[in-house]
Parts: structure tokens; C-alpha cells; sequence
């Protein structure tokens, strides 16, 4: 295990200590003990900057279930290194955040870490493995850690109802990734991703290639919440602030267009590729857009926000991949879009993250997000208001902020879709201007609503003044980031933007240089018509406010949502409850149906019934006293009046087998069948005080019932036993112990041996299961009285 | 359930003892002759019936004061346990060791890990019936 491994499981090892640390270090606040993690991390994958600047990648491989080709491998590329390091960086501003922002005497801070933490790992999992069933486990994991944090204020409603959503829809599209893993490896017959790329031709000509992609696009669409996955993001708000401005804005949701990114070797040359992720890219942008104006909420402006952006980015990969498609056409004019695609991710992930924080402060200090309640904070909350100016006008798309850079360079990509040939085209550039104008205005709600206008105390639930120092130090870090970025972008062009920009083009040269200034062309002409349209709709907004209600809410996804989770738990419920009557004795007919017929069905599906009488020992009367014996028994328990009496002669069935077991020499069974007996008779005298005290008397269809499954249960284990006698298809295995039991083992009993040795594994997970059904037990009796509740 | 028969209560003193070191005998006797873990669970178990039904419930637990799950899982930790300590010595999970040692004054014996292994089974086995038996008997 090397030190990139034990970098990816720190996360998981610290949040083992977390609770230990809350429960006895009481006085500190739990998060200065997490803070230090990410930091270090941090630093440490800066260090792998100059690696991979030079285009250079680090693999690290520890050896895990190679048998089936998964091995942790650990691969540190340009674009692996780029989301740690947004990662580890924005964790440590969040967690420092969280710790002013979470209260220690009232908050469950060791659960809260725990999640937390747990994503972390997940997520650095995520980005740094090559090996796609790993890279699956920790995707599976980050959608797992997200829901815990929705839900961590789990006595809301609310929380539980966006934590079920984002878990549904995200594992949902999880499976459909892993059917997708699942047909690269038939294709290509290995999960690495580096191996994959390097069959691209392979894959392209196959059949299978278009379920793959659709599957992987399945995938990353949920996580990233694109339209129309995108419900279960605004409903993941519910989370505390900090983990919304973690996960569900800077790290996680990006996780779709890290996986977009990452397989674009792979699928991009493909006009599928293209079109589905620019379209659905281009839709989501201006649905996102669109909504947030509608919203009240502060939090829910910037979930629709952030759908929105991640819309942007998508549809700036998807056109970034004609590069690979058109041949005819310089690829320089779409790499372009891919390169404002990856620069926009981390554009975004400063200025949404400083706003989100802006928020939580907001939030924090009067008790409300709600814009009508809010207004006038200008006054009180100065450096917060600073810097809600900063990330609100750079995510407008206004100099001279980073968020203005990437959107010309947006605008850019855009227009370069009027270069091919396709009549439909115009479409793009118009669809992302008109998502532009709306965007310009959201972000200047989330300014002016907020901070301006009339003050009106008698709303707020505190008396707002300015955030503790220690809360403001992570949005003010990353405000100074939207404007170090906005005046020096250059200083991410060669460390890590071209490096990123490698990993998802291999094969295409990138020189990467920004500037702010390209004389008056098109992309300037658009921001402007972007601020001059955005200021006028603006400050008319009251009066055109009135075209969200012509959406009948009928038609709205998160209706649709609501009735397909309603009915289907309606439709499970009607649907069980019509076999599930309560009564052992119809679970046992259903079963015992259920046996005859897969058996029979394979006995003579299989053409393997066989009578062979060849190699049959001679009867002796002892044999035949006992089977007549058995016999007689079992019916005599039909017949019986009082249960004590069936019991007893239960019993002596058991007797009378083992004693079977005892002429066949087999004293290990016989020995267990014995003591067996005993314990499940006494076991049945100990039950016998609840039962009723006389055996009912059941209708006669019912008995009939139960004598065709009894004699068809003991007709069909007559004929297997016969055909499993008549047929030897293989060697039998005795001889294999025999030979080997004193001189592997160095045991003498042949049955102890296979049992605690041989096939040790069978016998632990047997002894598990005995283990669990004990549990089962308690906790059905135990429990009952307690609850008191009808399950 | 509260019983009252001398001669059954008499009887389970001495025989209980017999029951139980013959359990512990089947146990150890396992890897040579017929025995093993389980049916020398299901033996210890058999023993601790015997006096449940000779006795009542109450008495019984305040003799063998036992929380029968721990012993579940007690009994689950020495069998992965056992099986986890294999990969120590960069062997397969669950590779059993064995050996001769001599001791002084019980001579020459022939050590086994797989005891250990079945020393969980045993366990598991009196926990799981036990459990059992208790919740069914004690639910009024």
C-alpha cells in the first residue's frame, strides 16, 4: 500500500477516531480535529502538480480481488488531480466554516463528521481510481454519504424527504453506470480505464457500444442533475449549509461531469456523445436558469443555480468532443469549449461556494433565506455583503471576476456549434444566451433582495449583525480566489487546466492563454446584450413574474416523482398484502408448492430422472422394520388428537432416522441427530405453553390442500433421491478427503475436518446465519411488547 | 412455569455435570473420532435444557448469568478471528496451522488452529440455542 492510498483512506481511518474524540474531548469542537486532514491532503496533492504539469502521471496499484481483474489502482492524472484538489481544498474551507456554523451544545457534530469525512474519502476514491468497479464502490459511497448529510437533520420531514429522493435517483442512475462497467468489460475484458481507452477502436465498432454509453450517460446525468434528474437536488437543501456548498455545489454533482470527462476517450468520437450531452447540457442550463428566478428561497435560487451551471459545463463537454467527431473541421475551434468547461468548474466552485456560505451566514444571522423577508443587510452585514457582490456578479458573467472568462469563452464554444454543418445549430448559442439573461438575473436577486431595500426587523427571527470572523474567512478565501483567478487566470493555464484538458483529449495539442480582452466580437456583444436584457427584465420582474404560473403544476417533474413513489409503494403494499396473510401454515403450502414444482420442473426439464437398481445393497429386515416404523409414525401424527402426542411422535421420527445414520455408519450425524432431537422436543414443550390448547379443526379443502403438497413434497424427493442414485455423472469427492484429511488437515475424523478446515468458509457463514437467526428471534419477541407498534 | 420434582432436580445435579464433560470431551475429540464443535454445543446446550426444565428460567439465569448474544458473537469473532490471523502469515484467509509441541507434564500434544475455529462454532452454537430457548421460554 502506498502513500496515494493511504492519502485516499485518511478520510476513512480518521472518521474512525471522530466519535471517540466527540465523546471525550467534549470542550474542543470536533471539526478543529478533522480540520487538519484536509489540509495536509491538500498540500499533499499540490506536490503533484509539477508530475503532472510535465504530463506525466503517477499509478499506484495494491492488489484486491485480481482473480476478477479489480485492483485498487490509483492513478494521479491531470484531471484526477484537478477534482482532488477541489476536493481537499474546499473541505478544508468548509470544514472551517462548519465549525463556527454548527453549534457544539446542540449539534451531533460526531455523526456529522463521520458523513462528512466518509465523503471525503469517497469522493478522492472517486477521481483517483483507474479501476471502474472501484470507482463504482466509492461513487455508490459518495451518493450514500450525501444521504446521511441531507437527512442529518433527520427529525425534519423535509430532511428525509430529500435524502430518500437524491438517494433513489442517484443510485438509480449508479446501477445504470455499473451496467455500463459491466458491458465495457464484455467488450473489452478489463475494468481499467487506462486499458479501456487503449481499445477505443475496439469498443467504437461494437454492438454493445451505444447501451454502454447511454448507460454511463444514465449515470452521470443523476449525479449531476441534469434535466430531468435535476429534482433531487433542490430537495438535498435541507442539508446544512456547509455540506450544500460542499457536496451539492462544488464536489459531488460535479462527480457526472468528472465521469463525463473522464470516459470521453472512450465514447466522444461518437455523434451521440455529442449531441445527448450538449443537448441535455443546454436544456438543463436553461431550465436551472429559468426556475431560480421563480424562487423564494435563497438556498433553493442557488440549488436551481447550480443545476444550471452544471448544465453549462456539460454542454461545453459535449461540444468539446466534436473536436474528435469532425474531421474536416480545426478541432481548436471546439477544444475551446472543453477548455472554458473545465476552467468554469472551478470558477464555479469558488464563487458558488463563497455564495453558499454568504447564505448559511445570512441564514445563520437572522433565521430566514426567505428574500421577502430579507432586505437591507447592507449596513449590518458589510464584508458579507462584499462578498456576495463578488460571486454573485462573476457567476452574472461580469469583468472583472473569473465567472466573466469562462462565460466569454462559454459564448465562444456556443457560437463555434454554427462551424458544423446542422441546420439546427443556431439553437445553442440563442438557448444559452437567453439562459444567460436569466442567470444574470437570479444572481442579482440574491444581491439586491438580500442586501438592499427596505429593512424590515419585525421578520426576522434575530437581530441580524455581522458573522464571526472565523465564519467569514472561508467565502472571503475563496471571493479573493474569483478575483486572483479573474485578474491572473494564466496561473492555472499551464499547472492545471492543460494538464485536465490532456487527460480528457489525449491526442490534441492545448496551449491554453486567457485573456479579458478580444476586441469587439460576437462573445462581448452577447455580454453586453446579457447585462443591458438582464438589468431591464430585472427591474420589470413584478410584472412578468406572472409566466411561472402558466406551468400547470400538474406537469411538474417533482409531481410525477411524488405520484411514481406513491404508487409504487401503494402497489407493493396491495401486492403483498394479497399473499401475506399472516398465517405460517399458507407460507409453508407456498413453499413446499413453490419446491415440488422447480423441482419437478428441472427433474424432467433437465431429462434427469433414472431408475438404475445396478450397485443396490440387499434390505434387511432391520432396514425395513424401521422404514415400517417411520412409516407408521408419521401417519399416526394425522391422527392425533392432542398436541403433545404429535410432538412426541415427531420425535421419535428424528430417533428413528438417526438410527438409520447408525447403520449406515455415519456416527457424526447420528450423534447430531440425536442431540438435535432432544433440544428441538424440548424446545417444543417450552413453545407448548402459547399454543392453543386443542388442535383446530380445519375445513376439508384445507386438509386436501395440504395432503397434495405433503405427497407431492415426499414424491419428489423420492425421485431425486432415486435419480441422484442412478445417475453418477462425476467421481464422487470422499476419495479426495480420504487422501487427504490426515496428511493436509492432520485430522482423523473425515466429517470434523471438511467441516471446520476444508470448508471452513461454508461453516463461518452457517455459523453467521445461526447468529442472525438467533437475533432474528429476540428481536421479534423482545421487541413485541415494547413498540407496541403494528409493523 | 414453576416445577416441582425431586427426583428429576436431584437427578440433573449429578447428571448435568456428566452432560457436560462429555460435551467438552466430543468437542476436543472432534478432529480424530465422531464430535466436533457443534454437536458439542448442541450437547452443553442439551445440559443447560435439562436444567431449565428441572428448574424454572429465573433460577436458571441467575446460575449461569449469561447475556447468550455476546456469546453469539463472541463465538463469531474467534471463527473469523482465527480465520482473519491467517493473513498475518500472508496465507489465504481461513489456512489452518497445526503442530507438535511438547509440554512438560501433559507430554506430547498435538496443537491445531482449527480447534480454535471450532471453539467458535461451540460457542455459537450454545449462544444460538440458548437465545432461543430463553426468549421462546421467557415470553409470557
Amino acid at each position: 500500500m502506498s502513500l496515494l492510498h493511504l492519502a485516499i483512506i485518511a478520510p476513512f481511518l480518521l472518521a474512525v477516531f471522530v466519535p471517540i474524540l466527540y465523546k471525550h474531548m467534549k470542550k474542543v469542537h470536533t471539526g478543529w480535529f478533522v480540520l487538519p486532514l484536509p489540509i495536509l491532503l491538500f498540500a499533499y496533492f499540490v506536490s503533484f502538480i509539477s508530475t503532472t504539469s510535465n504530463k506525466q502521471t503517477v499509478t499506484e496499484s495494491f492488489s484486491w480481488i485480481s482473480a476478477l481483474g479489480i485492483d485498487f489502482t490509483a492513478k494521479v492524472d491531470g484531471l484526477g488531480l484537478l477534482f482532488t484538489l477541489l476536493i481537499t481544498g474546499i473541505g478544508a474551507l468548509v470544514v472551517l466554516y462548519s465549525i463556527y456554523y454548527l453549534s457544539k451544545d446542540t449539534e451531533k457534530l460526531n455523526t456529522f463528521y463521520v458523513y462528512l469525512l466518509l465523503f471525503m474519502g469517497a469522493m478522492l476514491g472517486v477521481v483517483l481510481s483507474d479501476n471502474l468497479i472501484v470507482l463504482y464502490l466509492f461513487w455508490e459511497l459518495t451518493s450514500f454519504s450525501s444521504f446521511l448529510l441531507i437527512g442529518y437533520w433527520y427529525d425534519r420531514e423535509k430532511s428525509r424527504y430529500g435524502a430518500q429522493k437524491s438517494m433513489i435517483i442517484t443510485v438509480f442512475g449508479g446501477l445504470a453506470m455499473l451496467g455500463g462497467i459491466i458491458l465495457l468489460y464484455i467488450m473489452t475484458g478489463t475494468f481499467s480505464i487506462t486499458e479501456i481507452i487503449a481499445q477505443s477502436d475496439v469498443i467504437l465498432s461494437h454492438p454493445l457500444f451505444v447501451p454502454a454509453l447511454l448507460c454511463f450517460l444514465l449515470g452521470a446525468f443523476t449525479k449531476s442533475a441534469q434535466f430531468p434528474f435535476h429534482i433531487w437536488l433542490p430537495d438535498a437543501m435541507e442539508a446544512p449549509t456547509p455540506v450544500s456548498a460542499y457536496l451539492h455545489s462544488a464536489t459531488m454533482v460535479k462527480a457526472g461531469i468528472y465521469l463525463v470527462a473522464r470516459m470521453s476517450p472512450v465514447f466522444a468520437e461518437h455523434s451521440l456523445w455529442l449531441w445527448l450531452i450538449a443537448g441535455f447540457g443546454l436544456v438543463t442550463l436553461f431550465w436551472g436558469s429559468f426556475s431560480a428566478v421563480k424562487q423564494t428561497d435563497l438556498k433553493s435560487i442557488l440549488a436551481f443555480s447550480t443545476v444550471s451551471q452544471l448544465g453549462l459545463i456539460m454542454s461545453l463537454l459535449g461540444i468539446g468532443a466534436a473536436a474528435l467527431h469532425f474531421d474536416n473541421i480545426d478541432p481548436a475551434l471546439f477544444t475551446v469549449a472543453t477548455t472554458a468547461a473545465v476552467f468554469h468548474l472551478i470558477n464555479h466552485a469558488t464563487f458558488k461556494g463563497s455564495l453558499f456560505m454568504v447564505v448559511g451566514i445570512v441564514d445563520h444571522e437572522t433565521g430566514t433565506r426567505d428574500i421577502r423577508k430579507l432586505g437591507g443587510l447592507m449596513n449590518l452585514m458589510p464584508i458579507t455583503f462584499t462578498i456576495a457582490i463578488i460571486g454573485a456578479f462573476s457567476m452574472a458573467g461580469l469583468p472583472p471576476f473569473n465567472g466573466f472568462l469562462s462565460k466569454e469563452m462559454f459564448f465562444t464554444g456556443m457560437l463555434s456549434i454554427l462551424n458544423m454543418d446542422f441546420n439546427w445549430g443556431i439553437l445553442f448559442p440563442v438557448g444559452a444566451w437567453i439562459a444567460s439573461v436569466f442567470t444574470f438575473i437570479y444572481s442579482m436577486i440574491i444581491v439586491f433582495k438580500t442586501f438592499t431595500g427596505k429593512y424590515q426587523p419585525e421578520k426576522l427571527e434575530k437581530k441580524p449583525h455581522e458573522a464571526p470572523i472565523g465564519m467569514l474567512i472561508s467565502p472571503i478565501i475563496l471571493a479573493s480566489l474569483v478575483i486572483i483567478f479573474g485578474f491572473f487566470p494564466n496561473i492555472l493555464s499551464n499547472s492545471v487546466l492543460e494538464p485536465a484538458l490532456q487527460t480528457i483529449m489525449p491526442g490534441f495539442a492545448f496551449d491554453v492563454h486567457i485573456g479579458f480582452w478580444h476586441g469587439f466580437n460576437a462573445e462581448l456583444l452577447m455580454t453586453i446584450g446579457v447585462v443591458v436584457v438582464g438589468i431591464l427584465l430585472y427591474l420589470t420582474l413584478s410584472k412578468w413574474r406572472s409566466v411561472y404560473g402558466i406551468f400547470p403544476e400538474k406537469l411538474a417533474l417533482n409531481r410525477f416523482y411524488d405520484n411514481g413513489l406513491d404508487w409504487m409503494q401503494k402497489g407493493s403494499h396491495s401486492l403483498t398484502n394479497s399473499y401475506m396473510s399472516g398465517s405460517i401454515r399458507n407460507y409453508l403450502a407456498y413453499m413446499f408448492s413453490f419446491i415440488i414444482i422447480l423441482l419437478t420442473a428441472t427433474l424432467f426439464g433437465k431429462d434427469a430422472f433414472a431408475v438404475n437398481t445396478e450397485n443396490v445393497a440387499d434390505i434387511g429386515p432391520h432396514e425395513v422394520i424401521l422404514a415400517s416404523m417411520i412409516a407408521i409414525a408419521s401417519v399416526a401424527i394425522m391422527f392425533t388428537k392432542t398436541r403433545i402426542t404429535s410432538i412426541i411422535l415427531t420425535g421419535t421420527i428424528g430417533y428413528l432416522v438417526s438410527l438409520f445414520f447408525v447403520i449406515f455408519r455415519a456416527p457424526d450425524l447420528a450423534l447430531t441427530q440425536l442431540v438435535i432431537e432432544t433440544i428441538s422436543v424440548s424446545l417444543f414443550l417450552l413453545c407448548f405453553y402459547h399454543l392453543p390448547k386443542k388442535l383446530t379443526d380445519d375445513p376439508v379443502s384445507f386438509k386436501v390442500r395440504n395432503a397434495i403438497i405433503a405427497v407431492g413434497v415426499g414424491a419428489v424427493v423420492t425421485l431425486i433421491a432415486l435419480s441422484a442414485h442412478s445417475n453418477k455423472l462425476f467421481d464422487s469427492i470422499s476419495q479426495y478427503y480420504i487422501e487427504n484429511t490426515y496428511s493436509e488437515a492432520a485430522g482423523g475424523n473425515m466429517v470434523n475436518v471438511i467441516l471446520v478446515d476444508f470448508r471452513g468458509f461454508d461453516t463461518m457463514f452457517e455459523i453467521t446465519v445461526l447468529g442472525i437467526a438467533a437475533l432474528g428471534i429476540y428481536g421479534l419477541i423482545k421487541l413485541r411488547k415494547t413498540g407496541g407498534k403494528k409493523l | 412455569m414453576k416445577t416441582n420434582d425431586l427426583i428429576l432436580q436431584t437427578a440433573t445435579k449429578l447428571i448435568l455435570f456428566l452432560i457436560v464433560l462429555f460435551s467438552i470431551y466430543i468437542f476436543f475429540a472432534g478432529h480424530y473420532t465422531p464430535g466436533g464443535g457443534f454437536v458439542g454445543g448442541l450437547l452443553t446446550s442439551g445440559a443447560i435444557l435439562l436444567l431449565l426444565l428441572a428448574f424454572d428460567l429465573k433460577m436458571v439465569q441467575n446460575i449461569l448469568p449469561f447475556n447468550y448474544l455476546y456469546m453469539v458473537a463472541l463465538g463469531l469473532l474467534f471463527a473469523i478471528g482465527t480465520g482473519a490471523g491467517a493473513l498475518l502469515f500472508n496465507t489465504p484467509f481461513l489456512t489452518h496451522a497445526f503442530g507438535d509441541i511438547h509440554l512438560p507434564v501433559l507430554g506430547e500434544l498435538h496443537l491445531h488452529t482449527a480447534t480454535l475455529f471450532d471453539l467458535g462454532v461451540y460457542l455459537v452454537v450454545v449462544g444460538v440455542t440458548m437465545t432461543i430457548i430463553q426468549t421462546i421460554g421467557g415470553d409470557e
